[in-house]
């Protein structure tokens, strides 16, 4: 299977690679996924007083696909306010990187850690 | 010497076609391009005349007359004519099959297709090390069983099986023994008298050959194996498989077996030393790795491992200049990871981070030592991204804190 450019590039030089301190309170943490189904993502967001992203990072555990489509999702949060990233879509991580239908999945689970590191971050602030 | 990139590691999927391989086939796509069944002219006697030698050079790859080989496509169609054609023919005798969950597809599919038309199929599942046992054939044998499939190397792993004990078995107890060869013919000694196989499958295109043509063994006497022909036509190979037959592609089988057969020995022991470093070299540089099959009674060149916390296929992608394959699910549609490593208890985690490298005729001390080097990068990049392997780390640094 060929990769797209944009798979490609992520793949080749990830952003955002690292931890942030998951005890922090102004850090949310999201881990979704499992290893015997041959995907884990780690992702994690930084969030200021005002409800902006101030960082994010990300490790993951699968394929190409899924390892850019998670660098790109920590591209795209930081600077983002929580409820714009809470908005943020599958199918448009699956477009910019121009998915096949095989690997949507990866995509899926972008939003899903996404969803997951808001959702920490709202549990430990008590939102 | 320059390496010349990328560097083909899967030879267990296919292989070049040897130069000399290549050389004895060419006159017979040209000027020899007779049909092997005309046989009232110079044209047809020459194409009969290089199917017979190419014949005879497979059946002495197999310790087997001439007679005994039937050609065919391919290792594909060759396991589907031995297991249908003795279902259909025997069964008034009998309609029980043995075979093991971990064979290529060639041979799990026509059995399937066996079991939804009433036979009675047990599937082993082999050892740790991808092995079946004697015993497990023996005590999976009726009165009702018509054959025996098990393949001489696993294609994944490259773990080979006790063929001629389970051979013998199958001969005390009067039942068909069919062994997929297709990886293991040409690379390791095969007899089909001292093994007691009645039924062989091998194809041309894993040793040196060209695609699209391969054998299939059927034994004459001692005992006969009558099969029900899947192709009907003409008549051709005794009955058993119709079609005009691939006479290039035939000579080129030949001249592949031929080779294989003669330099068996040397190849190996050369494939062998490669391996080992290849694994060696790996295991030096690297942490948690495994190897997937048997220590020992393994193909020369096959090398199965599994690096932990990190995905195939994104190894693969991250090691551009090597062609290998990987059991990680991410790599078939089926998103389930390789069959054949879960049917040897290896976990699914560990079946997503294989790799198979499959060495051959071409590959170099070079090429190798090249590999370990991009592999060891490869490996330890994915590993700072992998969150497994970050709580692994942890795990182990708060063990050691204790
Ligand atoms: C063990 C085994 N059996 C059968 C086959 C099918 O061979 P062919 O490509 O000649 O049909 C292969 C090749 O992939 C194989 O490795």
């Amino acid at each position: 299977m060929a990769y797209s450019d944009k798979v490609m590039d992520h793949f080749s030089n990830p952003r955002n690679v690292g931890s942030l301190d998951k005890n922090s309170s102004n850090v949310g943490t999201g881990i979704v996924g499992a290893p015997e189904c041959g995907d884990v993502m780690k992702l994690q967001i930084e969030v200021d007083d005002d409800g902006q992203i101030v960082d994010a990072k990300f490790k993951t555990f699968g394929c190409g696909s899924a390892i850019a489509a998670s660098s790109l999702a920590t591209e795209w949060l930081k600077g983002k306010d929580l409820d714009h990233a809470t908005e943020l879509k599958n199918t448009e991580i699956a477009s910019e990187l121009s998915l096949p239908p095989v690997k949507i999945h990866c995509s899926v689970l972008a939003e899903d850690a996404i969803k997951a590191a808001i959702q920490d971050w709202k549990r430990k602030n008590g939102k | 010497m320059a390496l010349k990139l990328p560097i083909y590691f899967d030879h267990n999927a296919t292989t070049p076609v040897d130069r000399r391989v290549f050389e004895a086939m060419t006159p017979y796509l040209t000027e020899h391009f007779g049909n092997a069944a005309s046989r009232n002219h110079p044209f047809g006697w020459k194409a009969e005349a290089a199917v017979e030698h190419a014949r005879r050079q497979i059946a002495d790859l197999l310790g087997a007359m001439p007679k005994d080989i039937v050609l065919t496509s391919g290792a594909t169609e060759s396991d589907n004519l031995a297991i249908k054609g003795v279902a259909e023919m025997y069964r008034d005798k009998g309609n029980h099959i043995i075979t093991c969950v971990s064979e290529h597809k060639a041979v799990l599919d026509p059995c399937k297709r066996l079991g939804e038309a009433g036979f009675d199929v047990t599937w082993l599942t082999p050892d740790e090390f991808g092995r079946v046992t004697p015993e497990q054939v023996a005590g999976a044998i009726t009165d009702r069983t018509i054959l025996i499939s098990i393949m001489a190397a696993n294609n994944e792993v490259g773990t080979i099986n006790p063929i001629a004990a389970i051979g013998r078995i199958a001969r005390d107890r009067g039942v068909f023994f069919h062994t997929d060869a297709t990886q293991a013919a040409g690379k390791i000694p095969i007899n089909v008298e001292e093994m007691c196989i009645d039924l062989l499958s091998m194809s041309a295109h894993k040793i040196y050959g060209p695609k699209g043509v391969g054998a299939l063994y059927v034994r004459r006497r001692n005992p006969r194996v009558r099969l029900r022909c899947q192709m009907d036509g003409g008549g051709h190979e005794r009955g058993m498989r119709s079609g005009t037959l691939n006479v290039p592609g035939i000579v080129g089988l030949g001249e592949a077996c031929r080779i294989a057969g003669a330099e068996m020995s040397d190849e190996t022991a050369r494939l062998t030393v490669l391996r080992d470093r290849l694994h060696e070299g790996i295991s030096a540089s690297l942490e948690f790795v495994t190897l997937n099959g048997h220590p020992a009674e393994r193909l020369a060149g096959t090398l199965n491992l599994s690096f932990a916390y990190v995905e195939g296929e994104a190894l693969m992608m991250k090691m551009k200049d090597i062609a290998v394959s990987s059991g990680s699910a991410c790599t078939s549609a089926s998103l389930e990871p390789s069959y054949v490593l879960r049917s040897m208890g290896v976990s699914d985690e560990l079946a997503h981070s294989s790799i198979r490298f499959s060495l051959g005729r071409g590959t170099t001390i070079e090429e190798v030592d090249y590999a370990i080097a991009q592999v060891t990068k490869a490996v330890t990049e994915l590993r700072e991204l992998s969150p497994l392997y970050e709580l692994a780390m942890e795990k182990n640094d708060s063990a050691a804190a204790t």
